[in-house]
């Protein structure tokens, strides 16, 4: 039904020869998927994407929390530039929303104030010696997963339809703010209906929720979270997102930004434990998955190979409803077959309720 | 006898043509549309009377239609100077001087996406809400009667984010004379006003504003809506903020109204280059001199009527059209 404002935005996307940069915190929340992205396109693909470990933060986190100044960030981002230059690549991506943000804006403030790259250039010259061109492209991952969703639906082991009743899953998509909020036109589909992840569960098989609060912020918000005395900002906006979504008897939710997966997934299991309650289906949370991971089990990727075993809240019920085959057993083994532990029974799971702790007593 | 080209047949165009008639110079209406009468077609009652627009257009159609003015329908204009004009298709039509009565066009509410035009059900334009006015059914999407309606002032007006910096000054008024209509017909039903400002400029408008409220219990909320979205069983859920209470305001509503700005028309910035005009920023002709010159274009031979130059209300275009006819009739020496 988006169909028209969609195609009012419509972005370039490179085919090939990427330049990778990873998130800084990503790779504790879902250690899977950045691994599984490279795979997807090298492996399923064909595709050539540097995996680059010169390159370094973006400083993104330290920009927002005003810890880092908007010359230091301007330097770094030149720097990663600069590394992209040297190995050959024109075409930049990211895995993260926040970084995704800080280099659309980075680049277009040098648009706006040329004197602000001429500073830059200056800078990143007399602390590396290094010079840049800026890249002719630039994408954050889910973009270039969107840009191949077509060719990973050709190649599907398992589609996002419960293999039970032929229906297609109910999804909840998330955007990162800083994807397509603060600049409109650098997103799939502009900032109000972005279609960079309904694109992808759509020609996966699945079905998007449109619910009240679908454009509502995660609740990630680097000061509501950074800050410890505001995080009750941070989860009552996950609640406000998980309340109006729960009707709708979502599947899953996936998101494409660092932060959302993780607030999404565990403020779920902070709520369950709180107050008792549950916004999924039988007593249990909603699994909350990175496009990766969604891509991955789509392509016929082991769950515990893509890192699904470090979510909050199980993901067994949604590889169920997709007749996604696994071993319960080796769900806690680690990549050399060694048990990694695993975490107590949780409310958020259907799990034992006598840890609930009553805020009102 | 002096010829003058009226480009535009609506209620500024049809009003110049019959006052420079009535001074012996020839008229020639050219307009895009079907018929005459412009975007009053679209409208059912005239604030503050409630005089139906029909009654003021029959009007004028009828006097054109009298006088015997020649008018050339479904035609579009692709340039003109000062003695000229050439239609699409290359046609040349001489003259002695033009006007320029083209008006406005409205804005696009999808353009504001995120309040949902065009993708829910029950998120209307003041223009539809006319369109509905006139085909004596005004309901809601699954044809039940509205329990809770909003309206939301200055959509596509003082918004710097659409590049429309201007106001649109008759949207403040025709919110308030729609949320009465709307009252009337669905007296059970809370209807809300979202405002940044009330703008009553005209005769009768603070009037009409105040019974709006006293009368009909209307609610006037100051502050704008920050998004809409669609609730599970079809009604739309608004975010606003009171700025008068300073608090956040959650709210869902049956029907969302739209009441959609005034723009600039699109050829009028290729109108601008082949006639050599002036135009404002806000993409409007810019008249002579705001003061001594308002229907005189910076060219001799090229005048302005309507809005062309500016939102306008009907009577302020009426006026514009005979304050034109005046100014062209001495250009002419007529």
């Amino acid at each position: 039904m988006r169909g028209n404002n969609w195609k009012d935005y419509q972005k370039q996307i490179a085919d090939d020869h990427y330049y990778y940069a990873r998130s800084c915190i990503r790779q504790n929340f879902f250690p899977g998927s950045e691994k599984a992205f490279l795979d997807i396109m090298h492996n399923d693909l064909g595709k050539e994407f540097l995996d680059d470990p010169r390159h370094s933060s973006c400083t993104g986190i330290g920009y927002h929390s005003d810890v880092v100044p908007l010359e230091t960030t301007m330097t770094v981002v030149a720097r990663q530039f600069a590394l992209m230059n040297e190995a050959g690549y024109e075409n930049f991506t990211t895995s993260c929303i926040t970084s995704f943000g800080i280099y659309t804006e980075i680049l277009s403030t040098w648009n706006e104030f040329p004197e602000t790259e001429e500073r830059t250039r200056e800078n990143l010259y007399k602390a590396t010696g290094r010079e840049f061109a800026k890249p002719r492209s630039i994408a954050h991952t889910s973009d270039v997963m969107y840009h191949f969703r077509d060719e990973i639906a050709a190649k599907a082991k398992h589609r996002l339809i419960n293999v039970s009743t032929g229906e297609p899953l109910r999804v909840v998509e998330h955007i990162g703010c800083h994807y397509a909020k603060i600049f409109p036109k650098a997103g799939v589909g502009g900032s109000e209906f972005p279609y960079v992840l309904a694109g992808m569960i759509e020609s996966w098989g699945g079905e998007c929720i449109d619910y009240p609060e679908r454009r509502h912020c995660c609740g990630f918000g680097f000061r509501n979270y950074l800050v410890q005395a505001n995080r009750g900002y941070s989860i009552a906006n996950s609640q406000k997102k998980l309340e109006s979504m729960a009707p709708y008897k979502p599947d899953f939710i996936v998101a494409n930004c660092p932060g959302c997966t993780m607030f999404l997934d565990k403020w779920q299991y902070a709520i369950a434990e709180m107050e008792g309650t549950t916004y999924g289906q039988n007593g249990q949370g909603i699994p909350v998955l990175t496009y990766e991971e969604m891509a991955g089990l789509v392509l016929g990727y082991d769950p515990w190979e893509l890192g699904m075993q470090m979510h909050q809240v199980n993901v067994e019920p949604l590889l169920d409803k997709m007749g996604i085959e696994y071993d319960p057993s080796a769900k806690y083994l680690g990549r050399n077959g060694r048990y990694i532990g695993q975490p107590e029974s949780s409310v958020v799971n259907a799990g034992c309720s006598k840890t609930v702790y009553d805020i009102r007593e | 006898m002096k010829r003058v080209i009226i480009i535009g047949g609506g209620i500024a165009g049809m009003q110049s043509a019959l006052k420079l008639r009535h001074r012996g110079i020839e008229p020639l209406i050219i307009e895009k549309e079907a018929e005459l009468g412009g975007k009053l077609r679209g409208w059912y009652v005239l604030f503050p009377s409630f005089t139906p627009a029909s009654d003021v257009l029959n009007e004028l159609r009828n006097q054109v239609q009298q006088a015997g003015i020649e008018t050339r329908l479904n035609t579009t204009v692709e340039s003109f100077d000062r003695d000229h004009v050439i239609l699409r298709g290359g046609e040349r039509l001489d003259c002695d001087a033009v006007i320029l009565a083209s008006g406005f066009t409205l804005f696009d509410a999808r353009i504001k996406e995120e309040y949902g035009y065009g993708l829910y059900a029950n998120v209307y334009t003041s223009a539809d809400i006319e369109r509905m006015l006139n085909e004596g059914r005004v309901t809601m999407k699954n044809g039940k009667r509205p329990k809770r309606i909003a309206f939301l002032h200055c959509v596509g007006s003082r918004d710097e984010k659409v590049c429309q910096k201007h106001c649109s000054k008759v949207c403040c008024i025709t919110g308030v004379k729609q949320a009465m209509e709307l009252k009337q017909r669905f007296p059970e039903a809370d209807v809300f006003n979202f405002y940044m400002d009330i703008r009553m400029f005209g005769p009768g408008y603070e009037e009409m504003y105040r019974e709006a409220q006293i009368r009909h219990n209307i609610h006037f909320v100051r502050g704008r809506i920050s998004e809409a979205s669609p609730t599970i069983d079809g009604r739309i859920q608004i975010k606003a903020e009171d700025t008068l209470t300073g608090r956040p305001l959650h709210m869902s509503v049956d029907m969302l109204i739209l009441l959609i700005g005034m723009r600039a028309n699109d050829d009028n910035a290729s109108f601008a280059r082949s006639a050599g005009l002036e135009r404002a920023d806000n993409g409007f002709f810019a008249p002579k001199d705001q003061f001594l010159g308002n229907v005189e274009s910076n060219r001799a031979g090229i005048f302005y009527a309507g809005t062309i130059t500016a939102p306008k209300n009907i009577g302020e275009s009426l006026n514009d059209a005979a304050a034109v006819a005046d100014t062209v009739a001495q250009y002419l020496g007529a």
